[in-house]
């Protein structure tokens, strides 16, 4: 059987080390990650999730195991909790940061992160600065960052936790349809099992530290469509119930 | 235009800006004043509690005289180049210690140690070793200010927001463009400030210096007084030290608000 895995994790495992103890934080993790895929990783706080995306991007270096692409080297494009758009530079000139570290900056790469801005509605904001912009459209601008390096795979490490609820309802939304038009596989770590289903095509659930894959979800609705939507529909709810069982959360 | 309620805001906020300073003012006048008439009336002795009218003859003396802006020159020019050398030695060696982490470590036990110290302290040995002259007031006043900067410009670069040092890493950035890119620019309110400590902390090296080496300057003028008993001349040579460190404190000021913009 042939697969189009562009991402391969065997027995992954990473280990803390500070002075009194050693932690382990993910312990031999097997993921694979289809082309143009969104996944969801789900687990409970402090479960190794974090973690996990920093391996993945570089930021961090992993104890064993191997990280395989099976096609050709990706290229990483890393969106963090927070917007952490830099307040002394522009709209356009944040969102050519990618470009700047790579030696990439051009007309031609100017006009596209333009165009990006335009399509996604921020055209009137790309000479101002990210405190005329609002919660939704600050992230909306870190997503654009990201995509102008063209990424592979895009990395979501809880794009929303920092969003009051109704924002962050729309802003997800936003963002699914930024990503499908973009045709971007995606990687989205979270917390909250709503997001997670009404957004992925698959869901992950990571136990408890050190981590590991507990189950997966192939998330099949069968009126699936963008995320706002999805959470109306009868299959969101079973998804979610199963999920939440399986993270068993207690306080 | 304005509803009535937010032009009544408006009036209120005016007048009490107004009131301030009338206050502000008012203290400063009470000053001048009840200073003369107590020295006038030989209620404290005019020979050691000087007086405006004094101070002020004494300073247009000065300027007939002997050349005071001479004096006033000496000691900002002193102030400048301390200031500027300390700025930019202390913003390198800081740039060093957050470039690697060992040398910070290693150092940071003598940095404390040093900056505990009063520099006052090595005043003597200062002047063995360059001499009784302008250098050894600058030298002074470098180091007074030197490890400070030092010391909050390094926490200012330790600060910065580890996601905004993280987003750059994850563009693959190399440590000198996270440098140039985020810890600098997200350093610039801390160094403004430490700038604006750094210009008082020069003055105080200078003056100390000229108290112990100069044949010029401001401190000069001040040492030369208490020397001939002429308190005149200290307490004119105060004032103009006040007027001139403030002046250094707005130009410092003036440079902050273009250098940041505020949003």
């Amino acid at each position: 059987m042939k697969n189009n895995n562009i991402l391969e994790i065997h027995k992954l495992s990473k280990i803390y080390h500070t002075s009194k103890s050693e932690i382990p934080a993910i312990k031999d993790l097997d993921l694979n990650i289809k082309e143009g895929e969104f996944v969801a990783i789900v687990g409970p706080s402090g479960c190794g999730k974090t973690t996990l995306l920093s391996i993945l991007c570089g930021l961090e270096d992993y104890s064993s195991g191997s990280i395989i692409f099976p096609k050709k080297e990706l290229t990483m494009g890393y969106m963090l909790q927070t917007d952490t758009l830099f307040p002394w530079l522009n709209i356009l000139d944040n969102c050519l940061l990618g470009l700047k570290v790579k030696n990439n900056i051009n007309i031609e790469s100017i006009t596209k992160v333009k165009e990006l801005l335009e399509t996604y509605g921020l055209k009137d904001f790309i000479y101002k600065y990210p405190s005329n912009l609002s919660g939704g459209m600050k992230q909306r601008v870190a997503l654009i960052r990201t995509l102008a390096i063209d990424p592979d795979i895009i990395l979501l490490d809880e794009p929303f936790s920092a969003l009051d609820y109704q924002t962050r309802l729309a802003v997800s939304d936003d963002v699914w349809k930024i990503i499908k038009k973009e045709k971007k596989t995606t990687i989205m770590i979270t917390h909250d099992i709503a997001e997670a289903v009404s957004m992925a095509d698959r869901v992950i659930v990571l136990t408890d530290r050190p981590s590991k894959v507990k189950c997966e979800y192939q998330i099949n609705m069968k009126d699936k469509s963008t995320p706002m939507h999805n959470r109306n529909l009868i299959e969101f709810k079973q998804y979610y119930d199963k999920i939440w069982k399986d993270i068993d959360i207690h306080v | 235009m304005y509803s009535p309620e937010h032009i009544n805001y408006l009036k209120k906020k005016r007048r009490r800006k107004i009131l301030i300073f009338f206050f502000q003012i008012l203290i400063l006048l009470s000053i001048i004043i009840v200073w003369e008439l107590l020295a006038k009336y030989e209620i404290i002795n005019p020979f050691i509690s000087s007086s405006p009218s004094r101070i002020l003859s004494t300073i247009i003396n000065l300027y007939k005289t002997h050349n005071i802006f001479n004096h006033i020159w000496t000691t900002i020019y002193e102030t400048i180049i301390s200031f500027g050398l300390g700025t930019i030695i202390g913003l390198l060696i800081a740039t060093i210690l957050w470039w690697n982490n060992f040398i910070y470590k290693v150092i940071d036990p003598y940095l404390t140690i040093i900056n505990s110290l009063p520099k006052v302290a090595i005043g003597p040995i200062i002047i063995i070793y360059f001499g009784a002259n302008i250098k050894s007031i600058i030298i002074m006043a470098l180091l007074i200010s030197v490890i400070v900067t030092i010391i909050t410009v390094y926490n200012g670069f330790i600060e910065t927001d580890h996601n905004k040092i993280n987003l750059l890493k994850s563009f693959k950035a190399t440590k000198y463009q996270i440098f140039k890119m985020v810890i600098l620019p997200s350093s610039y309110p801390t160094i403004i400030s430490s700038l604006k400590i750094n210009i008082s902390m020069t003055l105080i090296g200078v003056i100390m210096g000229e108290f112990l080496v100069s044949k010029k300057g401001i401190g000069y003028l001040i040492t030369y007084g208490s020397q001939v008993f002429n308190l005149n001349l200290v307490m004119s040579g105060i004032i103009i030290l006040m007027i001139v460190s403030y002046l250094m404190y707005l130009i410092v000021s003036l440079l902050e608000k273009i250098l940041i913009k505020k949003d």
